[in-house]
C-alpha cells in the first residue's frame, strides 16, 4: 500500500474542460467548515474515489441550502438561498445529488422541488448500503468486529424521510456487535440540534437534550457511538466530553467507520 | 305517546347538534387554505391503516389495544343505535332483524364489545384516579381537562351498562313470554339469568328503563362531545383522512414569499413598485384567523392524550414547550375569539393573540423540529408545522428571534453559511488529501 494524492474534482473545472460528472457531491457547510466534520467529508470522498464514482463538488460555488434559516422561520432568506442554488445547479445541468448531511438531503429531496429544483437525491447512507450489497466495498470485518457499536438516528434521515435500516445494515457489515439504544428508529430521541437549535442557547430547563441522549447511548456500553449527521456528531461528541468519556468512547460517522474498515 | 316523546327528543338532539356544527363550519370558513385534498386512494389506505386498524395506537401496546377495542366497539354499536332510532320512531322493536345473519353478527359483536369496553373503561378510569400517569400531567393539564376526561369515560361506562342491561332484559323478557329472540347475545344470554326470579312485568319495566336511558345518554353524549376534548370522537377519523401526505420532513412552501423573492431576483422587477392590487398578507401565524383549516382540525381532533409531549425532547428535558399545549392553546384561542370572528369576520380584534397571550416565544424557540410529536400522534396531528408558522410570523413580521439565530441569518446572507467563514475557504478540507492504494 502506498499513499496517493487525492484530488477532489470541482464542477467549474470539469465544466471548463467540457466534462460532466454523473453526481454532484454536496459537501454542506459543516463539511466545509467544521473541523471535526471535515474528517468525515474526507473519509467519504476517499470512499467515492475508491469506488471510482464519477462526481464533483461545487467548492466555492456551494452555498447554504437555507435549512437553518427556514426552520427558524426565515422563509425569505431560505428561498433566496434555494433559488440561487437552483440556478447554479441548473447551470451545470445537475441531475443527481449525493448528500452527506440529512438536513441537506431533506431540503433537496422534499423542499427544492416546490421551487422548481428537481433532482435525484441520494443520501450517503443509501449509497454506501447499496455499494456494500453490490459487493463493491470489501469490508475488513476484523477491524471493528469485537467493538460494540450503537447508532444514533438523525431525525432528518429517520422520522423525516423513513431512512432507518440502511445505516443499520452498514453497521452490521462492519461489526457483529451492533447494539440499539432504548429509543431507536422512529422512537429515537433528537440530539437537540435540529431546527436551528445548533446555533442558539437552549431554553431554560432541567437538562440539555444532548446530555439526555448521550446518557442513553452510554447505557448501551458501546465503545463507539455511530452518527450520520454533522449536528448529531457535534452534540454526541460534546455529550461524551461533558460526561468525561471521550477517552474511552468514540463518536464516529458511518462514513469514517467504512473508510477505516476499508483501510483507506 | 312513546313515539312522540322519542321524536321530540331526537329533534332537540339534532337541532342542538346542528347549531353547534354550524358554528364550527363558520369558523372553518374563516381559516386559510392548507393543501388541495388529492390522492383519494392513498388517503383511503391511510384511513384503513391509521384510523380503522389503529396502527399508531399500538406504539403503546397496552393502552393501544384497549383503545382499539373501544373504537371498534363503537363502530359496531353504531348499527344498534341506528336501529334504536328507527324502533323509537316507528314504535317497533328490533326492527332490523330482517337483515338475518348480518343482524346476528352485528348485534352479537356489539353485545360482546359492550363487555370488553366496560373492562377497558374501568382500566382507563382507574389509571386516571389511582395511578400517577406522567403523560396526563403538565402545565396545560388544568383541572377542567381531568374532569372532562372522567365525565366522558363515565358516560361511556353508563352507555355500556345500559346496553348490557337492555340486551339481557330483552333476552329474559322474550324467554319468559315464549317469543323468538332476535339477534345473538353472547354476553347478555348469561346476564339474563339475573332476571330469573323476577316477574315478567318487572322485567318489562327494566327493559324500558335501560332502553330509554341508553338512547337518551347517546343523545346527551353527542351534544356534550362538541364542547369537550372528546370532539375527538367525531374529528379524528376525518383528521386522519385529511392528513398531509408529504414526508414529515417537508415544510410547505410559502407562495407569497416565492413571488416576492422572484421579483427581487429579477433585475427588471427588482426596483419596480409592488403591484397595487396585491392584498397585504400577514406572513406566518400570529392568531386564530391566520391558521389553516388543517391546523384548526388538528386542534379539534386532539384528545389531550399527551403522547406527543411525552416524546418531545424539549419537554423531556424540562423546557416549557409541550406540543399538546400548542394544540390545546389553538383550540382555546379559537373558542375565545369565535363569537367575534363569526360576527365581525377576520378583522375582529380583541387585543389578544395566540402568540404571547397563549403561546410564549420561549416555547416556540425550544422546538428542534425533530417531528417526534407528529410521528407519535395516533391521529396524525402535525404540531411542528404550526410551530414553524408561528416562528415565521415572529421572524418575518417582527424581526424577532434569539440572538444566535439572528447571527445565523446574517451569516447566511453575507457569506452563504451559518458560520462566519468565507466561501473562499470551502475547499480547505480537500487540500493535501491522500488515499492508500
Amino acid at each position: 500500500m502506498e499513499n496517493k494524492k487525492l484530488n477532489i474534482p470541482v464542477m467549474a473545472d470539469l465544466h471548463a474542460r467540457n466534462e460532466k460528472p454523473e453526481y454532484l457531491f454536496w459537501v454542506g457547510c459543516a463539511g466545509a467548515y467544521d473541523d471535526r466534520y471535515k474528517k468525515v467529508v474526507q473519509a467519504f470522498a476517499k470512499i467515492l474515489s475508491h469506488l471510482n464514482i464519477s462526481y464533483a463538488v461545487l467548492g466555492k460555488e456551494e452555498s447554504c441550502t437555507g435549512d437553518p434559516a427556514r426552520r427558524a422561520g426565515n422563509e425569505m432568506l431560505y428561498q433566496m438561498q434555494a433559488l440561487q442554488n437552483i440556478e447554479i445547479l441548473g447551470m451545470y445541468e445537475i441531475k443527481k445529488i449525493i448528500t452527506i448531511c440529512p438536513h441537506c438531503y431533506n431540503i433537496f429531496k422534499n423542499e427544492y422541488p416546490d421551487l422548481g429544483g428537481n433532482y435525484e437525491v441520494i443520501s450517503y447512507v443509501e449509497l454506501l448500503d447499496n455499494m456494500i450489497k453490490a459487493g463493491r466495498l470489501k469490508i475488513d470485518i476484523s477491524k471493528f468486529d469485537d467493538v460494540r457499536i450503537t447508532f444514533h438516528d438523525p431525525c432528518y434521515f429517520g422520522r423525516a424521510n423513513n431512512i432507518y435500516e440502511e445505516p443499520r445494515e452498514i453497521l452490521k457489515s462492519i461489526t457483529s456487535n451492533m447494539i440499539e439504544m432504548e429509543r431507536n428508529r422512529s422512537f429515537a430521541l433528537c440530539c437537540g440540534a435540529g431546527g436551528a437549535q445548533m446555533f442558539k442557547e437552549a431554553e431554560e430547563g432541567d437538562k440539555e437534550v444532548f446530555i439526555e441522549r448521550t446518557e442513553e447511548a452510554l447505557n448501551t456500553d458501546a465503545g463507539i457511538i455511530a452518527t450520520s449527521c454533522p449536528f448529531c456528531m457535534t452534540m454526541m461528541t460534546d455529550g461524551l466530553k461533558y460526561k468525561n468519556k471521550e477517552e474511552e468512547i468514540k463518536n464516529y460517522d458511518i462514513a469514517e467507520l467504512i473508510a477505516l474498515s476499508l483501510g483507506l | 305517546m312513546d313515539q312522540i316523546i322519542f321524536a321530540i327528543a331526537l329533534i332537540i338532539t339534532l337541532a342542538v347538534f346542528g347549531f353547534t356544527a354550524s358554528r364550527y363550519v363558520r369558523l372553518f370558513m374563516l381559516t386559510k387554505p392548507a393543501f388541495p385534498v388529492r390522492n383519494i386512494g392513498k388517503r383511503i389506505n391511510l384511513l384503513i391503516k391509521v384510523a380503522i386498524a389503529q396502527s399508531k395506537m399500538f406504539r403503546k401496546p397496552f393502552t393501544g389495544i384497549l383503545h382499539a377495542f373501544v373504537f371498534w366497539g363503537f363502530i359496531v354499536m353504531l348499527f344498534g343505535s341506528i336501529e334504536m332510532v328507527i324502533d323509537g320512531l316507528i314504535g317497533a322493536e328490533r326492527s332490523l332483524y330482517i337483515l338475518g345473519g348480518l343482524y346476528d353478527f352485528l348485534i352479537g359483536a356489539g353485545d360482546l364489545f359492550a363487555l370488553i369496553i366496560t373492562v377497558a373503561i374501568i382500566v382507563f378510569l382507574s389509571r386516571r384516579i389511582f395511578l400517577h400517569v406522567k403523560r396526563f400531567e403538565g402545565i396545560e393539564m388544568k383541572k377542567v381537562s381531568h374532569v372532562d376526561a372522567k365525565i366522558a369515560l363515565t358516560i361511556i361506562l353508563l352507555l355500556m351498562i345500559t346496553l348490557l342491561g337492555l340486551n339481557s332484559s330483552y333476552v329474559a323478557y322474550q324467554t319468559n313470554i315464549g317469543e323468538e329472540i332476535h339477534g345473538v347475545y353472547p354476553v347478555s344470554m348469561y346476564l339474563a339469568g339475573i332476571y330469573s326470579n323476577i316477574t315478567v312485568d318487572t322485567i318489562y319495566v327494566h327493559h324500558e328503563v335501560h332502553w330509554w336511558s341508553h338512547i337518551l345518554l347517546i343523545f346527551l353524549f353527542a351534544n356534550i362531545l362538541p364542547y369537550s376534548k372528546h370532539l375527538h370522537v367525531f374529528m379524528s377519523v376525518p383528521n386522519v383522512f385529511l392528513s398531509r401526505l408529504d414526508p414529515l420532513g417537508k415544510l410547505p412552501n410559502m407562495e407569497n414569499i416565492t413571488r416576492e423573492v422572484k421579483m427581487m431576483m429579477n433585475p427588471d422587477t427588482a426596483f419596480a413598485d409592488p403591484p397595487e392590487e396585491a392584498p397585504v398578507e400577514r406572513f406566518g401565524i400570529l392568531d386564530a384567523e391566520d391558521v389553516s383549516w388543517k391546523n384548526y382540525l388538528d386542534s379539534l381532533s386532539c384528545t389531550e392524550c399527551g403522547r406527543c409531549t411525552s416524546v418531545c425532547p424539549a419537554n423531556i428535558t424540562g423546557k416549557k414547550l409541550s406540543p399538546r399545549k400548542i394544540m390545546m392553546d389553538l383550540r382555546a384561542r379559537m373558542k375565545e375569539k369565535s363569537k367575534g370572528l363569526i360576527k365581525k369576520g377576520k378583522d375582529y380584534n380583541d387585543d389578544k393573540s395566540l402568540i404571547r397571550n397563549y403561546i410564549s416565544e420561549e416555547e416556540l424557540w425550544a422546538c428542534t423540529t425533530c417531528n417526534a410529536c407528529a410521528q407519535e400522534c395516533p391521529i396524525n396531528i402535525d404540531h411542528p408545522k404550526l410551530i414553524i408558522d408561528m416562528r415565521r410570523y415572529l421572524v418575518m413580521e417582527e424581526g424577532s428571534a434569539p440572538g444566535g439565530i439572528k447571527t445565523v441569518f446574517s451569516n447566511i446572507e453575507n457569506n452563504g453559511a451559518p458560520w462566519q467563514y468565507s466561501p473562499e475557504d470551502r475547499m480547505i478540507w480537500s487540500e493535501n488529501l491522500e488515499i492508500k492504494k
